[in-house]
């Protein structure tokens, strides 16, 4: 009785789990945690669509109160980036988001960014026929960000793009990843959540918004590169301890011999059983042809 | 039970596996192997300076200095290589001489280097350093008939300071800084009068400045000084004995100037005076005893000297031609070569510069069609039997090559082009059709007996010496890799090299012979000082099936000009004949050649270039290769990594570019870009898988029979990059200040799978990316070593097709195409190991199908080849690998990678100044070939997993054919005997 239900329950509690998940990917702006960097994804989603005008830049009143009062200490280290887009309209860039986030010093005078957020800038109808129109010819949706955060005039801008038709899903869902050095920029790289498979078909969203993912990426440190001398020099010492292998069965050592000295040893048995059987058979008709050699002999 | 008796069996089981594990990581090649399947060529590249040895007795040798930066000694009457030294880049050689018979003198590092070699083994003597100042052009003056101390003085001029060093044993004797503003040393002359040494030098532009040293002490005893009006070019010769010839700035006019009587005269003569329609730059040789040569990329004037009057017009010569220094044949009389081309010959004239109009010898001396202009000429005499003067000449012509010239006939030549290899492709040979035998069948029975007489004792090891050397020129002779035929393995080949000069060289791989070549019009400097380069050669035609009577083409990709926006060259070459089929002026530049994988109906590969406006042009341009390509269009993005400003972009291309009429120009749009920070990081090498790469399987099973799914993407490029700081030499960086990161991007998307930082390393970096694996080298200024690191990089997306249950189901993606757009799921593992050398050029093997397991080939200082298992390299090793690892072939980690002595590949050889290694996969799955060249080339056979697809050419059919006799006549002798014993048993 136990185990069916035991099982009953963690399926229903996997069911949860996944309904969970699955909801909080819907509402788009949970904490996805990254292995190797904090960071927040945060969509532009506010409740009611009907101003298109004003920009969200709601991002402050959803701060927690306590991270609210860490970022009133330190304002000066607040950094706000544009992400800007091209829809392909002959336009040009156009700002599209705001990111923003605070500047941490590290002891050795090192910056890096922390507390990532990203707003994104509602759609205006122009965009939106302009994003349709990219659609219908599968174009490329191009976005793009500054090299330096704290340096904004400088021209070097890092690009991605993606074939539109990737995007759209109920609402348009981005995944944005920035590899950062520092307060640098390297590269962003923008896709879609799923998988964009080619043949790409043409889909319209059903809800003119976008749900964005963001991650900061640092670079991995490489592990150093093993040496082996102090260990050389403790074995030599005599300290290193002789490990000895695990003792293997009788049988997981020689069954490659057992098998086949078993299968002569059948053979055999089969073959002295049929050999009775066959002199039983032999005695019966061709005993006529046997007895004169006996006789023979007997002679 | 039975246990015991196996105990001894299984041992020597297990010994039999270790022995056979050992022979396949350990694999090299006996004595008498060598030479069968490769070949070593040396070279030198193009001579610059030669100096002949002119001892009356002993070997006629010739000693060279050439662009490759190789000091050479040549046999004059073979032109084999006596010795040779390739001296480091760092250390340009810029001056040659001789001095006291024996020692031979080299200038380099702007005149801060001089070194004394000896002569007959070039063995090195001395070396001197000197100090001297930012020096544009050293020269090297050897003092003659001048014994000043029991001792031939060298002088040395380099910038403002002169250098006396003994020529013994390259002791200074004497230092000389001339204080002048800005003064330059351009000659030092010897006077006539004993004990006294002449420096001419130019201060600023317009000041000349004349010293008379002592040539005992250096002190000066004499300064004259003497502004001219205009500025100088700094060009200056000595017309004769006490005339200097300077040329101005403007290159309009000479000055003529007397220097004798403790003052300075000079005449102003123009050269429009004497030599009309003068057009490009000239220069001016001096050929004493008053005659000046006045050389233009077309035309040579000899000009003599009417005192310091004036100059008049000697003689003019229109063709290209090249003229020698003079050389003195007796008391006060000269001689000099002028060479010129006249078609497809060229003519070799000697003439007296007392009596300069008139020729003493003149010789039309035949040569071959692809070699181009005469470049120079360096000429020497020798005592005819007659008692009379001749005269040889070395010649060096415009494809590189080198020619000795004597008695109006080619003595030999050297292909030096092949020293300065741009770039290598390959072609198959022809096929062998059926009633057309190309290998001579042995003609003589005695010959074909004494051969076989000949194998057999070498196989009885009763050979001798002698009988064994010709046992192994019997069988290069008549080893069938020598034919011109394609062959059954895949073995012989067409190696197609393209050279600096320009010139396309086709080399057989049995045994590296030149099958033919052709030096490239389109690629030959021309009259207007054009210096055309060759960049890059590719296979633009490869017919299989529906064109299978045509001969392969390969093309050739070169610019008209130094600069990125000079316009391209293009010409198509047959690759049996080595014709020309097609040749065309491009009318865009050339920045980036893409081979794409399509083909039009004629097989001809699509190639795309792109030129400076970011622009791709589509080549071959044909209507049908148009339609192929429009309809892949979509799927077709590039990427360029730009160096200088530390970008990456990727661009994808769009309909039409703007230039009206043309359609076969597409415009492109950037698609991503990665910026590396430039005070940060500086990208130092970027790349890519190689096109022509065979991957055998996507799946890699490990020892728990465990499955990873290899990432396969032929858009991985690799791009590392390391601190500004740290982009200098080794030393030139602290380890906090060093950096290096390791990127793998993705080029459609931009995307950066990965990325690593190594704190403390620095180049030179050297990649090799392959599969899903990178391999990089670079120094840890840590652990003060080289290091090779390994990232291999895994698709983790696919990592749960493992279950049985979904396979069966169907449930697995195994068959979902592959999309960049996707967002890659990858697993990353890495380790790096130290590693003795320094690395110059570093390949992996290629096989036809990807079957047999890979080995770096690591060119290392030494300037040989090392192929090392890429299991050394393998991220998984660890110090006590489980038993399941060791069954999958792990080797237990070890924090340096082994360099064992037998993987040489290049055994006793050593690929002077190695720049590139080349794998070509044959069509034997086991067999690879590579092809390594530097100033030298060599060519090798290489199984990285053994032959076990065929026999080795040492398999013994003998032994096999006496076991099978053997095998037969003991299954009759029993066979007789079981019948015998039956017919006594039925008898019985």
């Amino acid at each position: 009785m136990a185990p069916p239900r035991r099982a009953l329950l963690a399926l229903a509690a996997l069911l949860l789990l996944s309904l969970s998940l699955a909801a909080a990917a819907f509402q788009s702006d949970e904490l996805l945690l990254n292995d190797d960097e904090e960071f927040e994804g945060l969509g532009a989603r506010p409740a009611s669509p009907s101003p298109p005008a004003a920009p969200a830049v709601s991002s402050s009143s959803r701060r927690r109160s306590a991270d609210a009062a860490t970022a009133g200490a330190g304002e000066s280290n607040a950094v706000q980036f544009a992400l800007e887009h091209d829809l392909g309209d002959g336009k040009g860039f156009v700002p599209a988001g705001t990111f923003s986030a605070r500047l941490k010093t590290s002891a050795h005078g090192t910056q890096t960014l922390t507390k990532l957020r990203f707003t994104r800038n509602e759609l205006t109808d122009d965009e939106k026929d302009a994003f349709k129109k990219l659609l219908q010819e599968d174009g490329f949706y191009t976005i793009r960000l500054p090299s330096n955060v704290l340096d904004p005039t400088r021209k070097d801008n890092v690009v991605s793009s993606i074939k539109v038709r990737c995007i759209p899903r109920d609402s348009l869902d981005e995944h944005i990843v920035i590899h950062m050095d520092g307060v640098n920029i390297l590269a962003v790289n923008y896709g879609s959540v799923g998988g964009c498979q080619y043949p790409r078909p043409m889909k319209f969203p059903s809800k003119w918004t976008f749900s964005s993912y963001t991650i900061l990426k640092t670079a991995e440190q490489a592990p150093r590169t093993p040496s082996f001398v102090d260990q050389l020099l403790e074995a030599d010492n005599g300290l290193g301890e002789v490990i000895k292998p695990p003792e293997k069965s009788f049988w997981a050592k020689y069954w490659m011999y057992i098998i086949p000295l078993g299968l002569i040893v059948m053979n055999a048995v089969t073959a002295a059983a049929n050999i009775p059987e066959e002199q039983a058979a032999g005695q019966g008709q061709p005993g006529a042809q046997r007895a004169p050699a006996a006789a023979a002999r007997r002679r | 039970m039975a246990a015991p008796p196996h105990r001894p069996l299984l041992i020597l089981l297990a010994g039999l596996l270790v022995v056979a594990s050992l022979a396949t990581l350990a694999e090299a090649i006996y004595e008498d192997q060598v030479g069968l399947a490769d070949w070593h060529q040396k070279y030198i590249g193009k001579v610059k300076q030669a100096v002949y040895h002119s001892q009356k007795s002993g070997r006629r040798r010739v000693v060279v200095l050439t662009e490759e930066n190789v000091i050479s000694s040549l046999d004059l009457r073979s032109g084999d290589i006596f010795w040779r030294h390739v001296i480091d880049k760092n250390d340009p050689l810029d001056q040659l001489s001789l001095s006291l018979g024996k020692y031979v003198l080299t200038l380099s590092s702007g005149g801060t280097i001089l070194r004394a070699w000896n002569l007959p083994d070039g063995q090195m003597i001395w070396e001197t350093n000197l100090q001297t100042s930012t020096a544009s052009n050293p020269q090297l003056h050897v003092m003659s008939n001048n014994k000043v101390a029991k001792d031939n003085l060298v002088l040395v001029s380099a910038g403002r300071w002169i250098y006396a060093v003994s020529s013994i044993d390259g002791s200074i004797s004497w230092e000389k800084e001339f204080s002048l503003d800005g003064i330059e040393i351009k000659q030092v002359l010897q006077s006539p009068e004993n004990g006294i040494v002449y420096a001419v030098g130019i201060a600023g532009s317009s000041k000349l400045a004349l010293y008379h040293l002592s040539a005992k002490t250096g002190e000066v005893l004499k300064d004259i000084q003497e502004s001219f009006p205009g500025e100088l070019s700094g060009e200056i010769v000595l017309g004769s004995d006490n005339v200097l010839v300077a040329l101005n700035k403007a290159r309009s006019s000479l000055f003529l100037i007397e220097f004798t009587s403790g003052r300075i005269s000079y005449n102003k003569v123009h050269v429009s005076d004497l030599v009309q329609d003068l057009s490009g730059t000239f220069k001016l040789q001096s050929l004493s005893n008053g005659v000046i040569a006045l050389q233009t990329p077309s035309t040579v004037s000899l000009l003599k000297l009417k005192n310091t009057d004036g100059l008049e017009v000697v003689q003019r010569f229109d063709q290209p031609a090249a003229l020698s220094d003079a050389l003195t044949i007796a008391e006060k009389d000269e001689a000099f070569a002028i060479v010129q081309h006249m078609g497809s010959q060229i003519e070799f004239v000697v003439k007296f510069t007392s009596d300069a109009s008139s020729a003493m010898i003149r010789e039309k001396v035949n040569i071959d069609q692809h070699r181009g202009n005469v470049e120079k000429v360096f000429l020497n005499s020798y005592i005819r039997t007659d008692k009379s003067h001749g005269f040889r000449a070395l010649v060096v012509m415009e494809d590189h090559s080198l020619l000795l010239i004597q008695q109006g006939e080619v003595v030999w030549s050297r292909e030096d082009g092949l020293a300065s290899i741009v770039d290598v492709t390959t072609s198959e040979l022809p096929v062998e059709k059926d009633g057309v035998s190309v290998a001579d069948v042995e003609h003589n029975l005695f010959e074909w007996l004494k051969g076989h007489m000949l194998k057999l004792k070498g196989t009885l090891m009763l050979a001798n010496a002698d009988e064994v050397a010709a046992i192994q020129a019997l069988r290069l002779k008549s080893s069938e890799k020598n034919k011109m035929t394609r062959d059954h393995n895949g073995f012989r080949k067409l190696l197609i090299v393209l050279t600096k000069a320009g010139k396309v060289i086709a080399l057989h791989t049995g045994d590296g012979r030149i099958i033919w070549s052709n030096l490239l019009p389109s690629l030959r400097a021309s009259r207007f000082g054009v210096m055309p380069s060759a960049l890059r050669i590719y296979q633009w035609q490869v017919p299989h099936h529906s064109v299978m009577r045509e001969n392969p083409s390969v093309l050739v990709v070169g610019k008209s000009g130094a600069e990125s926006s000079a316009p391209g060259v293009f010409s198509i070459l047959d690759s049996y004949s080595g014709e020309e089929l097609n040749a065309m002026r491009l009318d865009h530049s050339v920045v980036q050649i893409i081979p794409l994988t399509l083909k039009d109906l004629s097989e001809q590969r699509l190639h795309l270039i792109v030129d400076s406006n970011s622009n791709a042009h589509l080549y071959p341009k044909s209507p049908d290769a148009l339609d192929v390509f429009l309809h892949e269009m979509p799927n077709l993005y590039f990427y360029s990594v730009d160096i200088l400003t530390n970008v990456i972009r990727g661009y994808s291309l769009q309909k039409s570019c703007n230039i009206e009429g043309d359609e076969y120009c597409f415009s492109t749009k950037e698609l991503w870009s990665i910026i590396f920070p430039s005070d940060s990081e500086r990208i130092a090498i970027s790349e890519t898988r190689k096109m022509n790469e065979v991957v055998h399987t996507q799946a890699k099973t490990i020892g728990d029979h465990d499955v990873m799914y290899k990432y396969l993407s032929k858009n991985l490029v690799f791009v590392a990059t390391v601190s500004p700081k740290a982009a200098g030499d080794i030393g030139s960086a602290l380890p906090e200040e060093a950096l290096l990161v390791a990127y793998l991007i993705d080029a459609v998307t931009g995307r950066v799978l990965h990325r690593v930082t190594h704190h403390g390393a620095q180049g030179p970096v050297h990649a090799v990316l392959s599969e899903n694996w990178v391999v990089y080298h670079y120094f840890n200024l840590r652990a003060h070593r080289f290091e090779m690191a390994v990232i291999e990089i895994y698709d983790q997306s696919r990592a749960d097709n493992k279950d049985v249950m979904k396979l069966i189901l169907g449930k697995h993606n195994l068959s979902a195409p592959i999309t960049s757009y996707a967002r890659p799921e990858v697993v990353v593992k890495s380790q790096s190991y130290f590693f003795t050398h320094s690395v110059k050029a570093m390949a992996v093997t290629q096989t036809a199908k990807g079957i047999t397991s890979k080995q770096l080939l690591i060119g290392t200082i030494s300037d040989q080849v090392l192929a090392l298992d890429k299991r050394y390299l393998d991220p998984r090793r660890s110090a006590n690998p489980t038993q399941q690892e060791k069954e999958e072939g792990i080797i237990p980690l070890t924090d340096s990678l082994p360099i064992i002595p037998q993987s040489f590949v290049t055994h006793s050889h050593q690929v002077e100044a190695l720049r590139g290694i080349v794998s070509i996969p044959a069509k034997l799955e086991s067999t690879t070939l590579v092809f390594t060249y530097g100033v030298d080339l060599f060519y090798t056979q290489l199984a990285p997993s053994r032959t076990y697809d065929s026999l080795t050419d040492e398999f013994s059919y003998a032994l096999l054919l006496i076991t099978i006799a053997v095998l037969v006549a003991a299954i009759i002798v029993t066979w007789i005997w079981s019948e015998k014993k039956e017919l006594r048993d039925k008898w019985r």
